[in-house]
């Protein structure tokens, strides 16, 4: 149970879409259908024609989970288009009728938020002759410190509710410190999957590719749901859904054009280039915290005096006046901020160094909310000092359960 | 007495003539760390300046350690090359003492070279890894102490409490809490929060438990994984010392990344409300708000007879 904790599509690497997935996939030879990447209906139509296949899939690109069981809405009306973000069409009309109610419009799904994702690309596949389905994943076991690989003949299923229900049809093998699974690891999960003959060939040499695609090109999961045996007994990918992790990026240039950036959050980007580490929440306290723990433990003691985390902010070691600047221009973007709760625990970073920089940061981006500031370890006492005597209106404190209980006062204040 | 490291360890710095490299080296000399030299491929022969002392550059590990003598080694080399230097670090302690510490303070390492890593070093008895991308490890003595990574020193004091935490300036906040209570520490590790590392929750416990001077622990945790499930199922079997217990992270929501790789909630798993109740199943005093870890710390030493008030 605990292994299906760790296989959520999400930020933890970076993602692309399906149709690039699918495209590394036959560069490693791993089999998958013919298929042809859209942006418009048009090119949906030309891709039908040029398939030659009169049963087609119509596939929503987006950075989520739940395609299939997703729901399309129009953007500017709310009004639900179509229920199912991958359809199956059986002639060119039904292409055309699909491709319009995806493409521009905006899909819902489980995984995607409540708000969903505008969907600006499709997939175009050639029909598949499926005899059964199967689920398969490759991730990283951070218990075992290995490459783990999961399946189970439950394909096309909610793996996490086959995880809950029948957690003995999912079958795992990991590899041995050279990265490689072990020989007989693959046919053994062929096996338990009731692989034989052929397909259990296929299957097996299928599984070696994508292990060396996971090894080599460095990524943090490998999911394929579903994985079909088809009616001549070869294993097809279906589907992918490939993450990387982005540590690794240095080693592979290529990635770059992968990146689809209008499925990422701008905001959280452009922190990202100043060295910070942002993720923005719903509440009304800004936090602009050194270091990742500390940044969560300040969000979690907000939340115990009473008051919402507006964000996630962690300045890293090597924050500056300018990346400090920036770190208050985000947090005051978010119209929703009411109060900001600094907390530095200084190490290499110096209190009055910071002290100075929200000044500066402060007069340049014009603070107009409440402020309060913990500064504790390095140059905390000279930190405080240089805050005290300037002009700016501040609360300096000198614990986070103060701090919290501070800016939650200050916004009550300012609300009445 | 103290864990893994205490004043008479003798420090090597890989990539000392690196910015990074220099500057803490330096603070550990004026902490106290007797740092005995360093290492970067190809600048041996090199002489680095550190406080009341000139230490000799090595090109390589197998080297130093021959020439130093070294117990530990501190990494502080760019991401790229980490994993390469924890190997070779590995290889040369094994080599020539048959026994190492090796404290990786990098952070950004990708998470396969670490798979390869801790696969190397899992067979070797006698080597030990802490780390990636954690502040280090600090052992306060009376004058001074050993410190062995990028911590400030002067928070700490020679004690008997024992600090296990995934996190960097948490870590720090922890320690500020013993003192609060006018408690210090034996040892203080951080062992950092990627989802490949070396040392664990477990085998610091392990540390601890056999350590006469630790009376009692503070475990600091964050969402993510299962090593605070696992190190509390071990502590309910294992540990007879009082344990103090945060973890981070109750606030954040599902699928989002916190900071670095390892604190993510993925599938409703790995949850800070799980991994509080899986402590006080086992006995773990648990402080909700960090602010009142030194508070829980201080009860906790009454009740168990170690103080009068």
């Amino acid at each position: 149970m605990r292994i299906v904790e760790r296989r959520t599509w999400s930020r933890a690497g970076v993602n692309i879409h399906e149709y690039q997935g699918k495209a590394l996939f036959r560069e490693e030879g791993v089999a998958v259908q013919d298929g042809v990447h859209c942006t418009t209906v048009e090119q949906a139509l030309e891709a039908y024609d040029a398939l030659g296949s009169k049963v087609v899939a119509v596939k929503s690109q987006i950075h989520a989970g739940g395609r299939g069981k997703g729901s399309l809405y129009c953007p500017n009306t709310g009004d639900l288009l179509m229920e199912g973000g991958v359809k199956i069409a059986f002639s060119r009309e039904e292409v055309e009728t699909y491709a319009n109610n995806i493409l521009g419009h905006v899909l819902v799904t489980k995984q995607s938020g409540p708000e969903g994702k505008m969907v600006n690309n499709l997939y175009i596949e050639a029909g598949c002759d499926i005899a059964h389905e199967y689920y398969l994943a490759i991730l990283v076991d951070r218990e075992e410190d290995a490459i783990l690989v999961m399946a189970s003949t439950e394909g096309g299923m909610d793996i996490e509710e086959v995880a809950e229900k029948t957690p003995e049809a999912i079958h795992k093998a990991w590899t041995d410190s050279s990265g490689k699974l072990p020989p007989e690891a693959g046919s053994a999960m062929a096996e338990s999957l009731g692989l034989v003959g052929a397909s259990q060939d296929s299957f097996t040499e299928m599984l070696d590719r994508l292990v060396y695609m996971f090894v080599s090109r460095d990524c943090s999961m490998i999911e394929i749901n579903p994985l079909v045996r088809a009616g001549d007994g070869s294993m097809i990918a279906l589907d992918s859904k490939v993450s990387f992790d982005d540590n690794a990026s240095f080693k592979h240039p290529w990635r770059a054009e992968l990146r689809d950036m209008s499925e990422e959050e701008e905001v959280e980007v452009r922190a990202n280039k100043s060295g910070l580490s942002y993720v923005k929440l719903d509440g009304n306290i800004g936090c602009l915290v050194n270091g990742a723990g500390l940044a969560m433990a300040s969000m979690d003691v907000i939340k115990l005096y009473g008051g919402e985390p507006a964000n996630f902010l962690d300045i890293g070691g090597g924050a500056n006046k300018e990346s400090i600047t920036t770190a208050f221009g985000i947090i005051l973007e978010d119209p929703h901020v009411e109060g900001i709760l600094v907390n530095i625990f200084g190490g290499i970073i110096r209190c009055d160094m910071v002290a100075r920089s929200i000044i500066d940061a402060s007069r340049e981006v014009g603070l107009s909310v409440p402020l309060v500031v913990r500064f504790s370890g390095t140059n905390h006492v000279e930190g405080r000092t240089v805050l005290e005597e300037s002009a700016l209106e501040v609360t300096t404190v000198s614990t986070l359960a103060d701090g919290a209980e501070a800016i939650v006062a200050a916004i009550e204040e300012v609300r009445v | 007495m103290s864990i893994w490291i205490n004043e008479d360890s003798k420090v090597l710095v890989q990539g000392i003539t690196g910015s990074q490299g220099t500057f803490h080296a330096t603070r550990m000399v004026e902490y106290g760390t007797d740092v005995v030299g360093g290492v970067t491929p190809g600048k041996g022969g090199q002489v680095v300046e550190l406080p009341g002392r000139d230490v000799p550059v090595f090109s390589s590990m197998l080297q130093a350690v021959t020439e130093t003598d070294a117990d530990v080694s501190v990494i502080y080399v760019p991401a790229r090359f980490a994993a390469a230097a924890i190997i070779e670090a590995a290889d040369a302690f094994k080599e020539i003492k048959g026994e190492g510490l090796i404290v990786c303070i990098t952070e950004g390492i990708p998470t396969l070279d670490m798979i390869r890593c801790v696969g190397h070093i899992s067979d070797m008895q006698g080597i030990r890894l802490i780390g990636p991308n954690c502040p280090g490890i600090i052992t306060p003595g009376k004058n001074g102490g050993c410190k062995v990574g990028i911590m400030p020193g002067y928070i700490h004091a020679k004690g008997r409490i024992g600090i296990i935490s995934k996190s960097g300036t948490l870590t720090y906040e922890a320690v500020a809490q013993t003192m609060s209570v006018g408690e210090g520490q034996t040892t203080c590790i951080g062992i950092g929060g990627d989802p490949v590392s070396g040392t664990g929750f477990i085998d610091c416990l392990a540390a601890f438990e056999e350590d006469p001077e630790t009376e009692a622990v503070v475990i600091i945790g964050e969402i993510g994984g299962t090593a605070e499930e696992d190190a509390a199922a071990w502590v309910a079997d294992n540990f007879s010392k009082p344990i103090v217990g945060f973890v981070a992270g109750a606030t954040a929501p599902p699928g989002k990344r916190m900071g670095h790789a390892g604190a993510i909630i993925s599938g409703g798993k790995g949850t800070a409300e799980e991994k509080f109740a899986a402590f006080e199943a086992a006995g773990i005093h648990i402080a909700r708000d960090p602010s009142k870890i030194g508070e829980v710390l201080l009860r906790v030493l009454i009740e168990a007879g170690l103080r009068e008030s």
